[in-house]
C-alpha cells in the first residue's frame, strides 16, 4: 500500500519536474523569439501590417515585397556590406592579436602580468565620446576617415581586451600536460600549439570570434562619427530611420538582428565544448 | 637504448631549494625508481631530465651526450604523465602514432609500431575510439603504448598508476613489469608508493628533501637503509628505531648480546618488525604489547620496547593478549645500527 503511494508520488514529482523544465525552456525561448517574430511581422507586413492594431499574430498578410523594397533603398545594401567588412576585420584582428596575448597570459609568468591584465581592461575606461574628436582628426590625417578599415580598427580596439582575457581562460582550460606530452613526443612549441592546443581551444576561439563579431555589428557611435558616405548598417539606419515609415524601421531592425542570429546558429556546435575538455 | 648520468643537479624556485645537488647514474636498460614523499623534488628531477624544466646548475647526459639546453623533442625520450595526457581530439590509434608521425615515419612503419605497442598493452579493440570513451585504466594503457611506440632510448614515468584504483593499480603494475622487461628500455619511474617501487625496480633511489638518501636494489634499501628516513619511509609497518645503551661495544637485548660499531653511549637499533621470533618464556628482548591485531596472514603487535614505540609482526599461529609482555629473539644478520646523532646507519657487519 505505502509502496504504491510512494511510486505515485515519485511519478508526480518527476512529472512536476518535467513540467517545470519544459515551461522554463518555453519561457526562455519566448523571451528571445517573440520580439524577433514581432519585428519580422512588422518588416514583412508592409505599411498596413506595421500599423495594424490589434496585431494579427499569425503571418497571414505577409510577403517579402516590403523587405526587398527596403533592401533596394539606396545605401542599405552597401552599408550592410560595410558592416560585414568592419565586423570581418574586427574578428580577424582580435583573434590574431588577442589569442596570442591570451596564450601568453595563460602559460607564461612574467613580471607585471597582473598589471598588464588590468591595463588591457583600462583601455575600455575612456569613453569613446571623449576620444571621438582627436580620433577623427588623426583618422583624417592617416587617410582612414570614412573607410571600412578605419571602423574595423576602432572596433578591434573595443573587442581586443575581451578577446585577450576570454582566450586566456580558454587556454587555461587546455591541460598543460597535453602540451608537454606534445613537446616530449617531437613537437616544437609552435607545432604543439597548432596540433594540440588549437584544436582543443577551437570551440572557445570560435565563441570569442562570435563575440567580436557581435561587438562590431552592434557598435553605432564610433561608426557614426568616423564615417560619412561609407556607413555601416547601424550608423546608416540611425541617420535615416527617424525619417522613414514604420515598416522600414522594422525592416532595418530585422536586418540588424538576422546576421547575428544566423552566425551564432552556424557556429553553435563550437559553442559547446565538443571534446569534453571544457573548463577543467 | 641509452644510459643516463645526472651530475650535481640543483634547482631553486626563488628562495626554495627543490634539488640540492643530485647525482645518479642509470645504466642502459635499467629500471630505476625515484621514491619519496610528495614535495621531495622527485618530479622536478624527472622534469629536468625530460627538458620540461630547467635546472639551476648541473648536467644531464643521455647516451654520453649532454642534453642541457636541448628541447624535449631532441632528447630521445618518451614520457608517461600522471594524468595520462592522452590527446582527447585524436583516436587511440592517432595517439599511439603521434610520436612516429612527428618523426615523419612512413605509414607502413607507423602501422607496424602502433599495432605492436597496442598488442603489448591489449588496446587493439579501442584503436578507433576517442579517449573520452575509455576508462582511466584504458587511457593509462594508451599513454604507455604511445610512449613505447616510438621505441625511446629512455622512458620517463611520472606516477603513472597513482590515478587508478587499488585493484587496477596492482594489475597494471604486474603488466608494466612484463611489458618493460620485454622492451628493455631504460626507465626512470617516479612514485611515492613504496610497493610500486619495490615491485618494479632494478634499483631504487630514495629522494628526501631535495637529496638522494640512498640508491640500491629494493632488498638492499629495505634491509639496510642508509638513513633513518629511508628505514621509516620504506616498509609497512615502518622500521622500528630503538635507542639502546652501549657498554664496552656491546648492546644487551634480553639474553642476547650484540657487538655494535660504538664503544659507549647510545646507539639506535633499526629493527624490521617481521625479523623477530618469539623467545622462550623469560628470555629475549621484552616488548610491552598495547594492542595485538590478528590480521589473518600475520599477527601485528603494537606497543613499546625500551619504552619506545614499536611494531612487530609474529606468525598468525601465535596468540598474544593485549597488555601482555612478550620476549623477542632478534636475528643478528638482519639488524641495522644507526648513529643517534646523524641518523645515518653504520655499514652492515661483514
Amino acid at each position: 500500500m505505502s509502496n504504491t503511494m510512494n511510486t505515485s508520488s515519485t511519478a508526480g514529482f518527476i512529472s512536476a519536474r518535467r513540467l517545470l523544465f519544459w515551461s522554463g525552456i518555453v519561457a526562455l525561448c519566448a523571451w528571445v523569439l517573440v520580439p524577433i517574430y514581432l519585428v519580422a511581422l512588422g518588416a514583412l507586413g508592409g505599411r498596413t501590417g506595421a500599423y495594424q492594431w490589434p496585431k494579427n499574430f499569425l503571418p497571414t498578410d505577409i510577403s517579402l515585397q516590403p523587405f526587398l523594397l527596403f533592401l533596394r533603398t539606396e545605401g542599405v545594401f552597401q552599408s550592410f556590406l560595410n558592416s560585414l567588412g568592419a565586423a570581418g576585420i574586427t574578428v580577424a584582428l582580435s583573434i590574431a592579436l588577442g589569442a596570442p596575448a591570451g596564450y601568453a597570459l595563460a602559460r607564461y609568468n612574467f613580471r607585471g602580468k597582473d598589471s598588464y591584465r588590468l591595463l588591457v581592461l583600462l583601455t575600455r575606461a575612456f569613453p569613446l565620446a571623449i576620444l571621438a574628436l582627436p580620433l577623427t582628426v588623426s583618422y583624417i590625417r592617416l587617410g582612414l576617415y570614412d573607410t571600412v578599415l578605419g571602423v574595423g580598427l576602432i572596433h578591434t580596439v573595443l573587442a581586443l581586451p575581451f578577446a585577450a582575457l576570454v582566450t586566456q581562460g580558454i587556454f587555461l582550460g587546455v591541460p598543460r600536460e597535453l602540451e608537454e606530452a606534445a613537446w616530449v613526443f617531437g613537437c616544437t612549441r609552435i607545432q604543439a600549439f597548432f596540433k594540440v592546443v588549437a584544436p582543443l581551444a577551437l570551440p572557445g576561439l570560435v565563441a570569442t570570434a562570435v563575440f567580436a563579431f557581435v561587438i562590431s555589428w552592434n557598435e553605432v557611435f564610433a561608426a557614426s562619427v568616423l564615417t560619412v558616405r561609407h556607413r555601416t548598417l547601424t550608423a546608416y539606419l540611425l541617420t535615416v530611420l527617424s525619417e522613414s515609415p514604420m515598416h522600414y524601421r522594422f525592416a532595418g531592425g530585422l536586418m540588424l538582428i538576422l546576421p547575428s542570429v544566423v552566425f551564432i546558429f552556424a557556429v553553435r556546435r563550437y559553442l559547446f565544448a565538443i571534446w569534453g575538455v571544457s573548463s577543467k | 637504448m641509452a644510459n643516463i648520468v645526472i651530475e650535481n643537479i640543483k634547482k631553486s624556485f626563488g628562495a626554495f631549494q627543490a634539488l640540492k645537488g643530485v647525482s645518479l647514474t642509470i645504466n642502459d636498460g635499467e629500471f630505476v625508481s625515484l621514491l619519496g614523499p610528495s614535495g621531495c623534488g622527485k618530479t622536478t628531477l624527472l622534469r629536468i631530465i625530460a627538458g620540461l624544466e630547467t635546472s639551476t646548475s648541473g648536467d644531464v647526459l643521455i647516451g654520453e651526450k649532454s642534453v642541457i639546453g636541448l628541447p624535449p623533442k631532441d632528447r630521445g625520450l618518451a614520457m608517461v604523465f600522471q594524468n595520462y595526457a592522452v590527446f582527447p581530439h585524436m583516436t587511440v590509434y592517432e595517439n599511439v602514432a603521434f610520436g612516429l608521425r612527428m618523426q615523419k615515419a612512413d605509414d607502413a612503419r607507423v602501422k607496424k609500431q602502433v599495432e605492436k605497442a597496442a598488442g603489448l598493452l591489449h588496446i587493439e579493440p579501442y584503436l578507433d575510439r576517442y579517449p573520452n570513451k575509455l576508462s582511466g585504466g584504458q587511457r593509462q594503457r594508451v599513454a604507455v603504448a604511445r610512449a613505447l611506440a616510438v621505441e625511446p632510448g629512455v622512458l620517463l614515468m611520472d606516477e603513472p598508476l597513482s590515478n587508478l584504483d587499488a585493484l587496477l593499480r596492482l594489475e597494471m603494475r604486474t603488466e608494466l613489469k612484463t611489458v618493460l622487461q620485454e622492451a628493455g628500455t631504460t626507465t626512470i619511474y617516479v612514485t611515492h608508493d613504496q610497493t610500486e617501487a619495490m615491485g618494479l625496480s632494478d634499483r631504487i633511489a630514495v629522494v628526501h628533501d631535495g637529496r638522494i638518501e640512498q640508491v640500491g636494489t629494493p632488498v638492499e634499501v629495505y634491509n639496510h637503509p642508509a638513513t633513518r628516513f629511508v628505514g621509516g619511509f620504506i616498509g609497512n609497518p615502518p622500521m622500528n628505531f630503538i635507542t639502546m645503551p652501549v657498554t664496552n661495544g656491546q648492546v644487551a637485548a634480553g639474553s642476547q648480546q650484540f657487538a655494535v660499531p660504538a664503544q659507549g653511549g647510545e646507539i639506535v637499533l633499526g629493527l624490521r618488525g617481521e625479523t623477530v621470533e618469539r623467545a622462550q618464556s623469560g628470555q629475549g628482548l621484552d616488548m610491552q604489547v598495547r594492542v595485538a591485531e590478528p590480521m589473518g596472514s600475520h599477527l601485528l603487535l603494537t606497543g613499546s620496547i625500551f619504552g619506545q614505540p614499536a611494531r612487530v609482526i609474529l606468525p598468525a599461529t601465535e596468540t598474544v593478549k593485549n597488555g601482555a609482555t612478550v620476549g623477542l629473539t632478534l636475528d643478528p644478520k638482519r639488524l641495522t645500527w644507526l648513529s643517534p646523532e646523524s641518523g645515518v646507519s653504520y655499514p652492515a657487519a661483514a
